[in-house]
């Protein structure tokens, strides 16, 4: 950090900013109110003169920069300069290119640019030079947690990549779920664009190769495989993992990791609360998992009844076996998987036998996966009989068995008589405990929900990565036990930094989609490694250098921010002290937001860089018809989207005083109580979705602040201001036009209740 | 719903793979309703294209054989048009409907059987059309009564077209034919031996 501060600010004139703005004035605010001695006017800052020009200052000793131009957002890659403290004022998405080109708008659009002049320079004081920890340094070994397909193929791929990996499988042998397969379904589709024949060469069931990846696992050179071994504590962070590795014999071995992946895979469904298919009471009803191991058992030979022996010259596959179902005991949700499986298995008897009736009782019958529709129109080529259909019992006829179902087609109650039945059972994700399950049942509010929460956490799997950490022993879930991840944007990444998660204990997936998963989060966790090697971020602020800090002697250890961290970065200590561990920090600011006595800070990032902006505001008096509308956006989304729709030429009021914020978690309740004070009629608070398909980057930002604001109608009333001066909105980076209209909303707002009388 | 053992085999999916035109695409059906949902006179069907389909899997031979639902198709093509598995809807259906015929199960008093028969039988005389005989057959194919009825009903029609020459009345003894009628019996009826003798080697 450099010991002495020394300022220099620049306004570009290009982008048709000095046709529209009186720049000379617009210096002017930035010396006198701005106190930068020095401020600078450049044609177009971002040409390599501009750049020159800057640069030049650095090297002539400038350590904090203002510059006023584009937004934040634009031409980053040009006015990147790490070594210095950086604030940009929005001039051209933020004023120009948001209001209209009129006379009668000059004035409002010039305060609008004065403002955000004074706010940049205001947040310029309160920067510091971010600089790296070095509290870690390069361990590029990668932990896999897993032994299964999604586990070998990390390891492989972390190895391929020139890194080590220690692969964990809790039992004796590699494979996994799937080491059992007879063929695989094919990772194929069919060729395209063959003259005449759409059908022609159909993908067929291949070999599985897991015996093989077996083998290129063991002969690995990068590759340490622990057999019969589960984590008995991990703790750490990323670059400098401490997992104890311990076997069943008792030995522990602890290894040291830059980053972790769990592929702990899934485990299968448990058929024994299917007793409507007669699973169970006779063998002749076997799920999909157990009719892979008799073919494997046959390898080629005809599929024999398992009561009697004899061959079987009918089967029924009843899909959906205990899914796509709210009943108690069943999956609710699609595993994704089973159609294809059972087109591969129906296929197996066909092969054996053309006569073979083979019926596939559907409801809807989806194929993801490489080979896709093609591998059905296989099935059907082969004469598998596809039904949409169904299945509401499986009873015993004689030696066979009778399947009773609905044919939707035929929208008739009919059954079938058959050899054998195979259910289409799915995947249960093999996942330690929720983490927050305790938390669930002390949070909760009525008596009902307690003791759901009680009963979730008595059946809860033992742990899986035992982390030591002060939210929980485990990665965190979304729904049905799978574990947390951005879906959409960064499916790899979970709410436990450095730890990546791949293959169907993230989502249900089939066998080449979770290798695909594997490669994907190999890649993650190596660039994890080395940020933290670096001191550096990961996703979505790749590459900052800043990490919180806290002022011990104001910290009352009101555990806050510990609980609060959507990413368990923080530990506590004997006396209850938060205990940051910065790579796992993402650098949201949720702590920040949370902290009560305002002692958590960034160096570029911090209570005060934000409050003196919102202080720097010029507040017109209340019978100016100005009102002053402050907006705390998120600069993932919100923020983004206000400069789209500029760019869109849509028009936004010229009240509005935009300040971007890292997460809404990061937003100080004090932020909003000194604005009121200080006299702005109305504050829009744009953060991210936050509900079961939430968009926030930093998972549960924005669900925090919105459980904290719910409690600012408290202040309001305090200060006697109307309730609807402060709104939250959920805002996604394609809501160009509504975005712009919820800052109109506002104004309109004001204009009807009136201005703010908290103006001095 | 009758014998239960014979639901959903394949037998006769597979007999209609090898007796009837285009057959082998019924397998290849998806079931999505597009066909039938596209089909202007479905409504009037007793089972839109998709249903039978899924009836020939379900082993449901009497009900698909003795359906209307083939003898209603009016060859507008809409159906094939419109398959996302380019299936030959309109040609299966009309195959359906000649194996369906050439087993005696076709509905009886089918307006369209019988007229396609009367059509064909007019054909083989001459190996031409013959229009006017076509169109009192027609008239008279439901009774004597039915025939005056619609012969009164289409007078004036009939008058203008032979005013305007569209219509020859002396067409109605013996009419104009083929040059060589001999060869032309001669070549359907080699046809016919060819094909009974593909049939026989065929029936299961």
């Amino acid at each position: 950090m450099a010991a002495e501060k020394k300022f220099a600010g620049y306004i570009c004139t290009g982008c048709g900013i000095s046709e529209r703005l009186n720049v000379n004035q617009l210096q002017t605010v930035a010396t006198r109110e701005g106190k930068i001695a020095e401020v600078k006017q450049h044609a177009r800052l971002c040409a390599p003169d501009g750049v020159q020009l800057i640069r030049d200052d650095i090297a002539a000793g400038a350590t904090h920069l203002m510059i006023a131009g584009c937004s934040r957002r634009s031409k980053m890659e040009v006015f990147n300069f790490p070594q210095v403290a950086m604030s940009r004022a929005n001039l051209r998405e933020g004023v120009i290119w948001a209001r209209p080109n009129a006379p009668e708008h000059q004035e409002t659009t010039q305060e609008m640019a004065a403002d955000y002049i004074r706010m940049a320079c205001a947040e310029l004081k309160y920067l510091n030079i971010a600089s790296p920890s070095a509290e870690q340094k390069l361990n590029k070994n990668i932990l896999v947690v897993g032994g299964g397909v999604t586990g070998m193929t990390a390891a492989l791929e972390v190895a391929a990549a020139g890194y080590p990996a220690h692969l964990v499988c809790d039992e004796g042998e590699l494979g996994g779920a799937w080491k059992d397969l007879y063929k695989r379904v094919p990772f194929r589709a069919a060729a395209s664009e063959v003259p005449n024949g759409r059908d022609v060469d159909l993908p067929l069931p291949e070999e599985p190769g897991i015996a093989e990846m077996i083998a290129q696992v063991q002969a690995n050179q990068r590759i340490t495989v622990h057999l019969n071994a589960h984590l008995a504590k991990t703790s750490g962070a990323p670059g400098r993992f401490a997992a104890d590795i311990c076997n069943t014999a008792g030995a522990t071995v602890t290894e040291n990791f830059g980053a972790i992946i769990q592929a702990s895979d899934f485990k299968p469904y448990d058929a024994q609360q299917l007793p409507e298919f007669a699973y169970g009471k006779t063998p002749d009803v076997v799920t999909n998992f157990e009719l892979e191991r008799l073919a494997k058992a046959a390898n080629g030979a005809p599929l024999k009844r398992p009561s009697d022996g004899k061959v079987v010259e009918s089967v029924t596959f009843i899909q959906c076996a205990g899914q796509r179902s709210e009943q108690d005991g069943h999956l609710p949700y699609c595993s994704g998987f089973c159609c294809t499986e059972s087109i591969k298995q129906a296929l197996y008897f066909k092969t054996q036998n053309p006569d073979c009736d083979t019926t596939i009782l559907f409801d809807d019958l989806r194929t993801p996966g490489a080979a896709g529709e093609d591998f059905y129109r296989c099935g059907q080529q082969e004469m598998v009989t596809f039904s949409k259909g169904k299945a509401s019992a499986v009873v015993k006829n004689g030696a066979g068995l009778t399947v009773k179902f609905k044919d939707l087609i035929l929208n008739e109650d009919t059954e079938l008589n058959c050899d054998l039945v195979v259910l289409a059972t799915g995947q249960v994700p093999n996942n330690g405990p929720d983490p927050y399950a305790q938390l669930a049942v002390d949070e909760a509010e009525t008596e009902e929900e307690k003791e759901a929460a009680r009963r979730k956490l008595e059946v809860a799997p033992p742990s899986i990565l035992n982390l030591d950490y002060r939210q929980g022993t485990d990665l965190p879930q979304l729904k049905h036990g799978f574990v947390d991840s951005h879906f959409i944007c960064f499916p790899y990444e979970t709410r436990r930094t450095g730890i990546y998660a791949a293959g169907p204990v993230r989502r249900p997936m089939d066998m080449k989609q979770a290798m695909d998963d594997a490669a994907g989060a190999a890649m993650k966790a190596i660039q994890a490694a080395e940020s933290a090697a670096n001191s550096a971020a990961v996703h979505p602020r790749v590459g900052d250098l800043s990490y919180p800090k806290f002022r011990k002697e104001g910290c009352t250890q009101c555990k806050r921010c510990t609980v609060e961290c959507p990413f368990g970065a923080i530990n506590e200590d004997e006396q209850k002290y938060p205990v940051f561990n910065e790579s796992r920090c993402r650098r949201c600011g949720t702590c920040m937001g949370a902290c009560p006595v305002r002692v958590i800070s960034f160096e570029n990032y911090s209570i005060d860089s934000v409050n003196q902006q919102i202080k720097a505001v010029d507040i017109p008096d209340e019978f100016s018809e100005k009102p002053r509308i402050l907006v705390l956006a998120c600069e993932n989304d919100a923020y983004p989207a206000l400069d789209m729709a500029a760019q869109a030429g849509i028009e936004t009021t010229p009240f509005v005083r935009v300040v971007p914020v890292r997460c809404l978690g990061s937003v100080s309740l004090s932020w909003i109580t000194d604005s009121l004070s200080s006299g702005f009629d109305g504050i829009v608070l744009m953060g991210c979705r936050r509900d079961e398909d939430y968009q926030c980057h930093f998972v549960r930002g924005s669900a925090i602040a919105a459980e904290r604001l719910s409690k600012v109608g408290d202040t309001l009333t305090q200060l006697n201001l109307e309730p609807e001066r402060i709104v939250v909105h959920e805002v996604a980076i394609t809501d160009l036009a509504r975005a712009p209209r919820l800052l109109n909303d506002m104004a309109a707002t004001i204009e009807k209740i009136g201005m703010s009388s908290f103006k001095f | 719903m009758g014998d239960i053992s014979k639901n959903y085999r394949l037998n006769f999916l597979k007999e209609v793979e090898a007796n009837v035109e285009e057959g082998e695409w019924v397998k290849m059906c998806m079931q999505c309703g597009v066909c039938s949902g596209s089909c202007p006179l479905g409504k009037f069907w007793d089972h839109p294209p998709q249903e039978i389909f899924m009836m020939i899997r379900a082993g449901k031979r009497d009900a698909v054989l003795t359906s209307n639902a083939m003898w209603m198709c009016t060859s507008c093509y809409n159906c094939i048009v419109r398959c996302p598995r380019e299936l030959p809807i309109t040609h299966i259906m009309h195959g359906l409907a000649h194996y369906a015929q050439r087993l005696g199960l076709a509905p009886a008093h089918q307006p369209t059987a019988k007229f396609a028969q009367l059509f064909w039988n007019n054909l083989m005389k001459k190996g031409r059309v013959n229009e006017l005989k076509l169109g009192v057959k027609l008239y008279f194919m439901n009774g004597i009564g039915e025939g005056f009825k619609t012969s009164l009903k289409m007078k004036d029609i009939g008058l203008g077209m032979m005013k305007t020459k569209r219509m020859n009345p002396m067409e109605a003894i013996g009419g104009h034919a083929l040059e060589d009628v001999k060869g032309f019996h001669a070549v359907m009826q080699k046809a016919q031996e060819l094909e009974d003798q593909r049939l026989a080697n065929q029936r299961p």
